[in-house]
């Protein structure tokens, strides 16, 4: 499948993540840095969409207050029509684990455990049982190439794999909102692209949406919008049209 | 994943291994210290003991006259009453040098007190001139000396001769010498002459008596003080405690134990949960809640804990049995002595994981991105 022909989002699609004069800031008096200064984003249900920009442009405070692991100061966020400010900390931590999938940078795989371990955290978590959750776990890393792995450490897996784990994890929950933090920053190009195509196969599908955060302008081609930061705003938004010029 | 890290994961249960192992066997030998200085009190095995208002302890003799004996088998209630002689003395063994003993006197012709268990004789031929029995302190003791005491040997006391005709078992004491029994009128004779020379006396109540009523009828004589042999083992152990540095001795090096325990175990632990704060983070941000974050943590805590205390009790459960089958040093490891390491090392652990979870209740699950 290319990289291109994924799922057409369409306006008729319903928003995944909507904020609206989204602010947040950090520190005190002189020393105040505002890391959002009242962004209106939206991403809908079937794209996958990625936030661009510089380091220190507000993309990776923007990512923890959609996924609800920072409180926003001003505006609103709403995710698949909830509203996360109004959630108690509890509320909240139970809807990520139910509806949110995380691909971090550094991968962040528990180095003690096995690979099949590691992607049953998140099953775990929202209450499934051991085996549901050995099943599910080992039939996803069969999916994602990675059938003769369930017993390895990570740090028997090279980066690409570790990835590719870390997918499995994001993924094996079924949650309809999936957020990936530089997801191919520490891989060579090839791995990254290689990374890109499965969450473009595996993780694109009508009722879920995927954003991922990048510096990476190799994977741009797979981006479905790409909103472009800076200095805490949302500078732009591109549509399909307009991607290729961002890489061309 | 605090299992997987074998570094941290040997260290924490080193330290409370140490930890439990130091309390534990400090306070059995502690506990074992106090038991000997009781002894007598099992080696003699009466109800009631009377001394001289002043006596404090069982290891105190302050003489009473003959004459007690009799006023207190006077009173109603005493089904009888023996005097009973013990003492220090020097025991001159056969080259000449000298050995301290316990000298028992017993009653002669009840043998009231009389050893629980003979290896080696009767326990009537003490009626025989000269004869005493020793027990088995006595035979170590001498044949560090390169004498061979059994049934048949003599030696002297107070410049008077004493045969051998039996050796017993007794429970040793906490001044070290071994008891020597012989008739109370031999006794007499060898112990340095002295206007008054009856150490305490023997009474058993009769059946139905009201053993308090008893003792304050006794104490009522004047110069008497009468207590049940678990009083006064209770007063000795608290005679210790008030007028010996030793429970302090032992206190600080269990003190000492805990705090190396607190030390290895927080700071070991606090680095754990700070250098896997990364992974910790990445769970509270897929929904772990603070719930199973805490059961992870108290779950890896009281884990170590556990091996920790087992393998610490364990050493010291071992040189117990080493110990006791040698004699010396004291150890006596009743269950409260368990409960109590056991008890800290629980204390340890929860205080170990409570610091950890506040470094992981402090952390945002957003620093996950950074």
């Amino acid at each position: 499948m290319s990289a291109l022909s994924s799922i057409e989002p369409t306006r008729q699609q319903p928003p995944a993540v909507l904020t609206s004069g989204l602010g947040k800031s950090y520190g005190k008096g002189e020393g105040i840095v505002h890391a959002l200064k009242g962004v209106n984003f939206e991403a809908r249900c079937g794209e996958l969409m990625m936030i661009v920009g510089p380091s220190g442009c507000g993309k990776t405070t923007l990512l923890s207050v959609i996924c609800g692991t920072l409180r926003n100061d001003t505006g609103t966020v709403h995710v698949f029509g909830e509203d996360l400010a109004k959630m108690s900390s509890g509320r909240l931590t139970a809807f990520r684990g139910k509806h949110v999938g995380f691909v971090f940078q550094q991968f962040n795989l528990i180095p003690t455990w096995t690979a099949l371990e590691n992607v049953t955290v998140p099953v775990l978590l929202t209450g499934g049982s051991r085996s549901q959750a050995e099943k599910a776990a080992a039939d996803l890393l069969k999916e994602v190439g990675l059938g003769d792995k369930l017993k390895s450490l990570p740090s028997q897996l090279s980066g690409g794999q570790q990835q590719r784990v870390a997918i499995a994890r994001a993924l094996v929950h079924e949650p309809r909102l999936l957020i990936c933090d530089e997801p191919t920053a520490a891989l060579d190009a090839a791995s990254g692209k290689r990374v890109l195509q499965l969450l473009k196969d595996r993780a694109c599908r009508p009722d879920r949406c995927v954003i991922v955060v990048t510096h990476d302008s190799r994977i741009f081609p797979f981006a479905d919008r790409i909103a472009e930061m800076e200095d805490g705003y949302i500078k732009a938004v591109h549509g399909p049209g307009e991607i290729q010029s961002l890489y061309v | 994943m605090l299992f997987g890290d074998r570094a941290k994961y040997t260290m924490l249960v080193c330290g409370l291994s140490f930890c439990a192992l130091l309390m534990t066997q400090q306070t059995s030998v502690f506990c074992g210290l106090l038991l000997w200085t009781t002894a007598t009190l099992r080696n003699v095995r009466v109800p009631v003991w009377v001394a001289d208002a002043k006596v404090e302890q069982v290891n105190e003799v302050v003489p009473l006259r003959e004459i007690e004996v009799q006023r207190v088998r006077s009173i109603p209630g005493v089904e009888w009453a023996v005097p009973l002689f013990w003492n220090i003395l020097q025991a001159r063994l056969p080259d000449g040098t000298f050995q301290g003993v316990q000298l028992t006197g017993l009653d002669g012709a009840s043998l009231v007190g009389r050893p629980s268990k003979m290896k080696e004789g009767r326990i009537e031929d003490l009626r025989l001139p000269s004869a005493v029995i020793v027990d088995q302190v006595a035979i170590h003791k001498f044949a560090k000396r390169g004498i061979d005491l059994k049934v048949g040997s003599v030696f002297e006391i107070n410049d008077k001769e004493a045969r051998v005709v039996g050796i017993c078992e007794t429970e040793r004491s906490f001044l070290g010498q071994p008891y020597v029994f012989t008739t109370y009128s031999r006794a007499l004779e060898y112990a340095p002459m002295q206007r008054k020379l009856l150490s305490f006396i023997l009474v058993q109540p009769k059946e139905g008596v009201q053993i308090d009523s008893l003792l304050a009828h006794i104490s009522s004589l004047g110069g008497l003080r009468a207590f049940t042999a678990k009083q006064f083992s209770k007063e000795t152990i608290l005679w210790y405690f008030k007028n010996t540095g030793i429970p302090i001795s032992f206190g600080t090096v269990v003190i000492l134990g805990m705090v190396v325990g607190i030390a290895i175990a927080g700071q070991t632990f606090y680095l754990f949960v700070h250098e896997n704060m990364r992974y910790l983070a990445a769970l509270k941000a897929m929904g772990a809640g603070f719930g199973v974050l805490a059961r992870m943590v108290f779950l890896q805590a009281f884990t170590v804990g556990l091996i920790g205390y087992g393998l610490g009790v364990g050493i010291a459960a071992l040189f117990g049995n080493a110990v006791l089958k040698k004699g010396e040093p004291p150890f006596y490891m009743p269950w409260q002595i368990m409960a109590f390491s056991g008890s800290v090392i629980l204390f340890i652990c929860l205080l170990s994981a409570f610091i950890g979870l506040v470094k992981i209740t402090r952390t945002e699950a957003a620093m996950v991105f950074k």
